[in-house]
């Protein structure tokens, strides 16, 4: 069983503890000291030298009983401002109405980790935060203890109070300042999770009151006094660099302030470190200083610019031909093999070899990219929407060559992160503007910038091969063909691996000078409609249950055998079952038309069915039942909205996500020519979660990828067509049924 | 530079800008009013929806020569501590994800019920057909709103 593998969990250095001048105490602690190697620890705390750099998270209790929570990750949208301070008030055993949740900065000096990816915020954090809440409610204990003069296991504390034998009571904020002197105690006691009052139940979102009021809290909406704005000319198109400019009208325009370049510093950055060349250009960029974010907009359209292509410029014809040459070729690096492939094959009655493309996909937050960045003699400030705050403050310190102490980081809110915001080329930027013009700017994305200076999500291809006979799966192969990248080292570990004795994955890329990166979902976003398409084809080629050929599967892998096996068979099958009671799979009345799918990836379990119905003609999808194995749920409410969220995202981009190149130059740049799904082609999704007292898993990405085999095996269902390339609306002769008798 | 005299949640402003101004950016840069969102600049996704004189209308594509005259509500304008109905069934419904767009949904959504305070399924669906949700929070934006219709009426 591989979801725990990794956590190991050193205690020591993890936490640290001290009085407020104020009044009240501060607790500090190390949420990832969880995912070091053991052998690794800080030296025993010596409390006069306690300056808590060391730390990514606080609880702060004041004299009153107020708590507040410093939450220490990114918020994305992905809820984990509401729900990791939930976890730790948990344990602290406080009302959670009485907590309050501030967003922690970065101090850029001793981070271990503090990132928004990967959906491993609340897996990593599981331990950490709970024994966080769990020592700072036993400090409070033994401090009413001590004033009693009893012993603190025969005083109990609760929704912050501490009630000693005879039955008096003490708020925390009354033992405060006494906890805060005592020793950090070790081996205190977690919450047995049948006890639970804060996890498991309901929490809005923590910042739903200014959010519908309109407040400030996004990086677009972060203002200075003096502040200037800047709107940067880049590349048009993939591979290009500056020639010349002519920037005397945008000069005289109003509220321009200056038309400056930059480029220099990157270009001097990557000649001593060359691995942030894939996520930002070399080419000097045009930068125009504004009073106003329209000015500086409008007198970037007025800027003419000469740039030279570099020797290859590719096109979105130029990708389809090489990933197809590379699917046919034989230069694969091979990432899994088990048994042998060629005798599998060698052995089967019956082949069904299938090929599925992908574009390449924008990640288009609402909120465009944008940062703040003040650099002066005396400090480096830097303020917006960064999933990776602690990568990006190391750059800057590089790319201006200052102290990494002397830069201040702070995370604001972020309109949608999707994987985007793990690069930060815009900080960089923002970065070499303010230091060029000694002023506070704030670099803002057109929407065309944002949608055309992308890290995309890669075009790829897949082709899967089975061979079967007699009613077993004799082999099975899977090659990728990928743009830059090839798919992470996990992947191959997920389903069937473990379940076909000739199994192998073999991948191939092609460097590309179209930068691209993590796209919600990596990889798994696209892979996981494929293969599930196929096992759907599979089954139909062998004339079995579609879901009983999955189970079947799963039965057959030894998951303690082979340590590498990445999934739970006994959590898949679990998921499966349920998903084919609560979707009514197989009863439903004639007209509706029902595809499944089950999937693993980023340590969670999901089934989905899809219901299409035709109407007028056309296929919709009516509905989709998913069920979630992810462990306990520490916020329903948030966690129900991830997983509708996560499904609905996967069918948009599935039906409508399209993104080409000509020449390098991306052939959409806003919403009327780019489609994201909307209202009325949203599906209603009903969720179900597997209620177990296993530890939490990751919920951002996990719904997304098994949406898009969903509704592709319910509208072959539907239709009689297989949809094996997307967007599908790419194909609406396929999206038509193909006969008469089957309209519902 | 022109100056304009705008109302802007009942209060008169003058600002001094370009005819050619979106009224979007006056809110935002000007009025120091960032609840009104910068989400494509061609009214495609509905992110900077205001009310003009009552009506959804999408602040990124309307200069500031056209509200001449005319009355502009903000988010900031809608409710003075966010008890609007519809601001109210957003918050017990807990619709928001990133959060980015949802001043522009709640905009939308309480023109519509303004207009007409208790539409169908379809009607609700195609008033929010035009304001995007990145995050795919569709569900709860159309329980929301039929939440806020029922606690209207």
């Amino acid at each position: 069983m591989a979801t725990d593998k990794h956590m190991t969990f050193s205690r020591r250095g993890f936490m640290r503890t001290t009085g407020l001048a104020s009044g009240g105490m501060l607790i500090g602690f190390n949420l990832f000291q969880a995912c070091k190697p053991k052998t690794e620890f800080t030296p025993p705390v010596d409390l006069s030298q306690l300056d808590y750099k060391d730390f990514n998270a606080f609880i702060k209790i004041a004299e009153t009983g107020e708590v507040t929570i410093f939450s220490p990750n990114p918020e994305i949208g992905q809820g984990v401002k509401t729900s990791m301070p939930m976890i730790i008030a948990e344990e602290l055993d406080v009302p959670w109405k009485d907590v309050h949740v501030v967003q922690g900065v970065l101090d850029t000096e001793n981070y271990s980790r503090q990132v928004a990816g990967g959906s491993q915020s609340i897996r990593f954090g599981w331990d950490a935060l709970r024994q966080t809440g769990a020592t700072a409610r036993q400090m409070l204990l033994n401090a009413a203890a001590a004033r009693w003069g009893v012993e603190a296991a025969d005083c109990n504390a609760s929704d912050g109070v501490i009630t000693s034998p005879t039955g008096e009571t003490l708020g925390y904020g009354e033992v405060v300042n006494e906890a805060a002197q005592l020793e950090v105690p070790e081996g205190v006691t977690l919450k047995d999770p049948k006890d639970y009052k804060i996890i498991g139940t309901d929490a809005q979102n923590v910042d739903i009151d200014e959010i519908i009021m309109g407040k400030p809290l996004f990086g677009l909406d972060y203002k200075t006094d003096g502040m200037v704005y800047a709107a940067v000319v880049r590349p048009p198109a993939f591979g290009q660099t500056l020639v010349s400019y002519d920037a005397t009208k945008a000069k005289s325009m109003p509220g321009v302030i200056d038309v400056v370049t930059i480029g220099e510093k990157v270009r001097a950055l990557l000649e001593k470190d060359p691995r942030p060349g894939g996520i930002i250009s070399s080419s000097d960029k045009i930068v125009v200083i504004a009073e106003t974010t329209w000015q500086a907009f409008k007198a970037k359209e007025a800027i003419e610019a000469e740039w030279e292509d570099a020797e290859t410029m590719e096109s979105t014809s130029d990708h389809d031909r090489i990933l197809n040459g590379l699917l046919d070729g034989n230069d694969f690096n091979t990432m899994r093999a088990d048994g042998d492939i060629e005798k599998g094959f060698a052995e089967a009655d019956e082949i069904l070899e299938r090929t599925y493309e992908s574009p390449f996909l924008p990640h288009n937050c609402m909120e465009p990219m944008n940062f703040y960045a003040d650099i002066t003699d005396e400090k480096v400030h830097l303020v917006g929407p960064i999933q990776t705050p602690e990568w990006k403050a190391g750059l800057v310190s590089q790319l201006l060559d200052r102290q990494p102490e002397e830069i201040h980081l702070e995370m604001t809110r972020m309109g949608g992160g999707f994987g985007r915001r793990l690069y930060g080329d815009f900080v960089i930027e923002a970065a070499e503007i303010s230091d060029k013009i000694r002023k506070p700017v704030k670099v803002v994305y057109t929407r065309e910038d944002d949608m055309n200076d992308g890290i995309y999500r890669m075009a790829i291809k897949y082709r899967i091969k089975a061979g079967v006979k007699d009613g077993k799966i004799t082999a099975y192969h899977l090659k990728e063909a990928a743009v830059n990248s090839n798919m992470y080292g996990l992947i191959p570990n997920f389903f069937p691996a473990g379940a076909i004795e000739n199994y192998q994955v073999d991948v191939a890329n092609h460097r590309s000078n179209i930068t691209t990166g993590a796209w919600r979902a990596p990889y798994t976003n696209f892979l996981a409609f494929a293969e599930q398409s196929f096992f759907d084809e599979l089954a139909e080629k062998m004339e079995v249950d579609r879901v009983q050929l999955r189970l079947d599967l799963l039965k057959k892998v030894d998951a303690e055998a082979d340590e590498r096996i990445e999934y739970s068979p006994e959590r898949m099958i679990k998921v499966i079952e349920t998903a084919v009671e609560k979707s009514g799979w197989g009863t439903k009345p004639q007209g509706v038309y029902q595809g499944f799918v089950n999937y693993y990836c980023h340590n969670s379990h999901v089934a989905e069915v899809a219901d299409v119905e035709i109407e007028n003609g056309e296929p919709v999808v009516k509905k989709v039942t998913c069920v979630v194995d992810c462990g306990i749920v520490v916020n329903p409410l948030g966690a129900k909205n991830q997983v509708e969220g996560g499904v609905i995202d996967g069918i948009g981009h599935s039906m409508y996500g399209d993104f080409g190149f000509e020449n390098g130059k991306p052939v959409a740049e806003n919403f009327d020519k780019y489609r994201l799904i909307r209202m009325k082609e949203a599906p209603v999704v009903e969720t179900h979660f597997i209620q177990n007292d296993l530890s939490p898993t990751g919920l951002g990405e996990p719904t997304l990828p098994p949406a898009g085999g969903a509704i592709a095996n319910a509208l072959k269902a539907a239709t009689g067509n297989r949809l094996y390339n997307q967007p599908f609306v790419k194909y609406p002769e396929l999206l038509k049924p193909q006969k008469q008798e089957i309209i519902g | 530079m022109p100056t304009y005299q705008i109302k802007v949640n009942g209060e008169s402003k003058t600002v001094d800008v370009s005819a050619d101004t979106p009224v979007l950016w006056v809110l935002r840069d000007q009025l120091d009013m960032v609840g009104t969102k910068y989400g494509c600049g061609i009214g495609q996704c509905g992110a900077c929806t205001i009310h003009l004189d009552g009506t959804a209308v999408r602040s990124c594509s309307l200069t500031v020569e056209q509200i001449d005259g005319k009355t502009v509500t903000t988010i900031e304008g809608l409710s003075q501590y966010g008890e609007h109905p519809v601001q109210q069934a957003w918050k017990e419904i807990d619709v928001p994800q990133c959060g980015y767009c949802q001043a522009g949904q709640i905009m939308t959504a309480s023109a519509l019920l303004e207009a007409n305070p208790n539409p169908t399924e379809d009607e609700i669906k195609n008033a929010m057909h035009g304001n995007i949700c990145r995050c795919a929070s569709y569900n709860r934006i159309y329980r929301a709103v039929e939440k806020a219709a029922e606690n209207m009426g």
